[in-house]
């Protein structure tokens, strides 16, 4: 065992063991991310691949700032979120491949799926829909007098949308326990985040609605969890919606296909040197939060509970087609099969 | 002469108009630096000026709403959906103010929406949808959906010349897929509202559009190989206004009909056609007119879900072959 040099007392209220797992949740997201990239070029992934690269620490610090029975609903990004509350690497794998076994039986794709118990709610693809939508699930914990919180993630894109408007400001008049985290990455697909809004700072709307506004570095996970768990505290005491504006940058293409041809020569590199796991690591090293053979047993965990994933569901089958038209409404039980199948025997 | 795509000939509508015209400009999301995600714009803020290639937030109503402002003030604005499925957001701003504007109001408002629409890419429910029916229902716009290049380009010619709200719906499965001959300098215009015998026919006819052109084209292929049938394949171009007169002309002189589109069958645009049909050419049926749509759910990603949900150029075979033994 290397016993560290000195050990500074952990921030924010986390334990050791907590600051180990943010690394954890990060490194979870990245590998299981390359796994994909892998089987996206192999053409398992059925249909587009989205990577958080360097976006990390603010999905997993955000969320890590929920308590079990919050409810989050992730944007394209928020992978590390779905993962900390709970959904697994398994599904995330089996949904992006369209397996019959996937949490939306091969309907649904990415990470577009729900688990309430856990408490995340998939998102639709029209941007800025699940504000409301998160504002109704808060407005059941407000009206149950239930102490929980409801979580939200927007882009810098998606805050540009009607219904991110509608959505917060509908909160924010109800005193909702609502928290609401912008991802400011820099871009919506090519589009620079100066090109989405005249304010000078996102979380300068955050006024303009009459709620709190705060801003952090989303490329550091611990800041990311305090200013998120402090929003968490003020929704649940009654202290309604918070704006977070997490900054950060995102490194790859919209999506894996996008060659991001718009992005100025030398901001990627720049980028590349504020890694959230990279800085996570260091300070877990200088700081004396963590020993090497810690890290290495994070690491050995990850590896193993992703061979482990992919090994079960790698083969499994798509689903069958006769599974396609149930489930439409609860009653009837099923679309009828159309009249040219039928005459095609 | 090289084959122009698809998507090319989009492309070459727009800038051609573009050339013509300077109150013609574009106002969409990522449409500049990126050409928009299938480069339908490639080029053309390099070329026309980030004045008249406009990147906005991500706003469908704004886009739409602000597109319908300057097109009172006599600008010819041309919007991109990024995927078409997002027009959903600019609903209450194409149906209760554009498609209402010169009616009530008096205003004209010459401006054309359009984007990529349409399934068989495994796009899921979101990146899939074939929007025109929920349109349909609208006095006041108009609706066109090419099927060949040449359509693609004319008809976008055409939507921007136009006097009132176009919506353009573009199919991505044929983007690169459908390629053909555009003489050079040929002025290129489809007039709305016209539809094109595709195939002609005898026996039987299949009145579709879009991609769907396609698998009936393959269908009638199969039909005339293997059953010896004459299909005729009518591709409408255009839904709003409907040319009425084309189809009625078809079913005289083949008296069997087949209806085919790639959405759902539930509200669907065949059912308007059928009762077209009906009304007007019920005499020269030799069999009830039918319909061939996808199935009435949302349109799911995998690909054994996708291929059993739409139709697909067996169904039409099977269809077609119901109707002639009738
Ligand atoms: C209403 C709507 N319009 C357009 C799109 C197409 N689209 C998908 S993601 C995206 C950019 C999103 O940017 P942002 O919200 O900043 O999130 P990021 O991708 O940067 O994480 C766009 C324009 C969409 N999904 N929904």
């Amino acid at each position: 065992m290397t016993s560290p040099q000195r050990v500074t007392p952990p921030p924010a209220g986390l334990t050791g063991v907590q600051l180990l797992d943010l690394y954890y949740w990060m490194r979870l997201t990245r590998s299981l991310e390359e796994r994909l990239v892998s089987l996206h070029r192999q053409g398992k992934v059925v249909g587009g691949l989205f990577r958080s690269l360097g976006q990390e620490g603010d999905s997993v610090g955000s969320a890590y700032a929920l308590d079990p029975g919050d409810i989050l609903s992730p944007l394209i990004r928020n992978l590390g979120s779905m993962l900390v509350k709970g959904a697994t690497p398994l599904e995330v794998l089996r949904q992006y491949m369209a397996k019959a076994a996937s949490p939306t039986a091969g309907r649904e794709l990415n990470i577009h799926f729900n688990d309430l118990e856990r408490g995340f709610l998939g998102q639709v693809s029209p941007l800025g829909a699940m504000v409301p939508v998160m504002a109704g699930i808060a407005l059941y914990f407000k009206m149950t007098r239930q102490p929980r919180v409801g979580l939200v993630y927007v882009g810098d894109g998606a805050m540009s949308t009607g219904a991110f408007h509608e959505g917060i400001n509908f909160a924010a008049v109800q005193r909702l326990p609502l928290v609401v985290v912008c991802e400011n990455n820099g871009y919506a697909y090519s589009t620079p985040a100066r090109l989405q809004t005249a304010a000078e700072r996102l979380v300068d709307k955050a006024p303009g609605y009459g709620i709190a506004g705060v801003r952090a570095d989303g490329n550091d996970v611990v800041a990311t969890y305090e200013v998120t768990r402090e929003a968490v505290r003020r929704a649940r005491e009654g202290g309604g919606v918070t704006l977070v504006e997490l900054m950060t940058y995102r490194r790859k293409g919209h999506a894996e296909h996008d060659d991001q041809r718009y992005v100025p020569p030398g901001e990627i590199e720049a980028w590349e040197g504020n890694d959230p796991i990279d800085r996570h690591l260091a300070r877990l090293r200088t700081e004396g939060w963590a020993t090497e053979p810690d890290i290495a047993g994070v690491d050995a965990r990850v590896r193993r509970e992703l061979d482990a994933a992919l090994a079960q569901c790698l083969d499994e089958p798509f689903p069958d087609a006769s599974t396609a038209l149930a489930g439409v409404y609860a009653d009837p039980p099923a679309a009828p099969v159309e009249w040219y199948r039928r005459a095609a025997g | 002469m090289t084959e122009t795509t698809y998507l090319e000939a989009i492309r070459q509508g727009i800038w051609e108009e573009m050339e013509r015209d300077d109150r013609v400009f574009l106002i969409g999301e990522d449409i500049g630096a990126l050409g928009g995600p299938f480069r339908v714009t490639e080029g053309m803020q390099a070329r026309f000026g980030a004045e008249r290639v406009i990147d906005t937030p991500i706003s469908e109503q704004a886009i739409v709403g602000a597109a319908a402002g300057a097109a009172h003030m006599g600008l010819r604005p041309v919007c991109e959906m990024q995927f078409i499925d997002f027009i959903a957001c600019a609903y209450d701003m194409l149906t209760n103010y554009v498609a209402t504007a010169r009616y009530r109001a008096g205003l004209r408002t010459p401006l054309v929406v359009r984007g990529p629409s349409g399934g068989y890419v495994r796009g899921g429910p979101f990146h899939s949808q074939n929007p025109e029916a929920a349109f349909l229902h609208t006095p006041g716009l108009k609706i066109v959906c090419p099927a060949t290049a040449r359509d693609a380009k004319g008809l976008i010619k055409a939507a921007i010349r136009d006097e009132d709200p176009v919506l353009f719906f573009e199919h991505k499965y044929l983007y690169r897929r459908v390629k053909e001959e555009l003489g050079d300098g040929e002025e290129i215009l489809t007039p709305i509202g016209q539809a094109r015998i595709a195939r002609g026919g005898t026996d039987l006819t299949i009145v579709t559009w879009s991609a769907m052109v396609w698998k009936a084209l393959e269908a009638a292929e199969r039909l005339a190989v293997e059953d010896g049938l004459s299909v005729e394949v009518l591709d409408l171009r255009s839904l709003l206004p409907l040319d009425e007169a084309a189809i009625v002309a078809s079913v005289r002189k083949t008296s069997r009909v087949l209806v085919a589109h790639e959405d759902t069958r539930t509200g669907g645009v065949a059912g308007e056609i059928i009762a077209r049909i009906n009304e007007l050419a019920f005499e020269w049926l030799d069999a009830p007119a039918r319909r061939v749509a996808a199935h009435d759910v949302p349109l799911p990603y995998a690909p054994t879900l996708e291929d059993f949900v739409l139709p697909q150029t067996d169904d039409l075979v099977a269809a077609c072959r119901w109707l002639a033994t009738y």
